[in-house]
């Protein structure tokens, strides 16, 4: 997979970064705005994908991405797994919990688990939209060879 | 509100015909886009920005490698003529919609006004929510507390769908 122009290049090397705090941000604040995990998951997995367009296959030397991806992402939904059995031993006993303390409606660090949650939901989209793409950028160089 | 959905609809329902007929499969690819932007605004007039925020990235992403598809295989499609098979099988699909079309008509008819159902469910997790939850998202709030097993079965159901993907696609595999 080739590389685009300079324009597109430097565009890139401009926006990639905004794009990804953007994701960040949507994660972090979704028990309080519209997002969370799952929507900031996938933007964050869109920064990754404009610079692989952008500079093209070869310039990422890609072939070893796609394994630490996919054990990123197992890692987070055993991750998700872990914090919902905690509930069933922390306080009352019942699955996904919420047992961490509450704080005041509207702060950033607040709603005890949620946030946590969507951290981890948000790994694990933007792991699997990620490695979805480079399955069709790698599997189809590999084809060529 | 509802004519301007309406509308909408009506243009998503344009562009999907279109893009069954487009002879260029690249520009039944962009009038795809055009049911999913649609749906983009639909859920905006209905007041469901979670909703549209992770459709309108999931749509942008799917368009970039649908072109990235199209643009490396052939953009012509190839055409199958009709034969009687295909008769038969396009008067079936016609009789399936008009029995489907009169059942949706007669359910509709009992079901509550255009934005004014009030479910006991619902109005148990609206009232007081933020209290239970601490979180000010009430979609944060259900998505993640009062239906957290949902979120873990899709969450498991997405690990699933990329295994399936990088099997099915891997080719030094299958050698």
């Amino acid at each position: 997979m080739k590389g685009m122009t300079v324009i597109v290049k430097k565009t890139t090397q401009l926006l990639a970064g905004l794009i990804f705090m953007y994701g960040i941000y949507i994660i972090v604040h979704g028990h309080l705005t519209p997002g969370g995990g799952f929507a900031g998951g996938v933007i964050i997995a869109g920064a990754f994908i404009l610079v692989i367009l952008a500079f093209g296959g070869d310039f990422l030397n890609l072939q070893k991405e796609e394994v630490g991806t996919t054990v990123r992402e197992n890692i987070a939904v055993l991750f998700v797994l872990m914090l919902a059995v905690a509930g069933l031993f922390i306080g009352s006993k019942a699955f996904f919990n919420n047992y961490l303390p509450k704080g005041t409606v509207g702060e950033l660090v607040s709603a005890g688990v949620l946030p946590l949650y969507n951290i981890f939901v948000g790994i694990e989209v933007a792991s699997s939209i990620l490695v979805i793409f480079l399955a069709l950028v790698i599997f189809k160089e590999e084809d060529i060879k | 509100m509802e004519l301007a959905i309406t509308i909408i609809i009506a243009i998503m329902i344009l562009g999907a015909i279109y893009a069954i007929h487009a002879k260029d499969l690249l520009s039944a690819i962009i009038t795809c886009g055009i049911v999913g932007y649609g749906l983009v605004i639909c859920f905006l007039l209905l007041k469901a920005p979670d909703l549209a925020i992770v459709q309108i990235v999931v749509e942008t992403i799917t368009l970039i490698i649908m072109v990235a598809v199209v643009l490396d295989s052939s953009r012509e499609e190839r055409y199958a003529k009709l034969d009687s098979k295909g008769y038969v099988n396009a008067a079936i699909g016609l009789i399936v919609v008009l029995v489907l079309l009169y059942f949706f008509r007669s359910a509709a008819i009992s079901l509550d006004v255009f934005g004014e159902s009030n479910l006991r469910m619902a109005s148990a997790y609206i009232n007081g929510a933020a209290e239970k939850t601490g979180s000010a998202n009430l979609v944060t709030g259900v998505v993640f507390d009062f239906r957290g097993y949902d979120t873990l079965g899709e969450a498991t159901v997405l690990v699933t769908a990329v295994l399936g993907v990088l099997t099915i696609l891997r080719i030094r595999g299958k050698k």
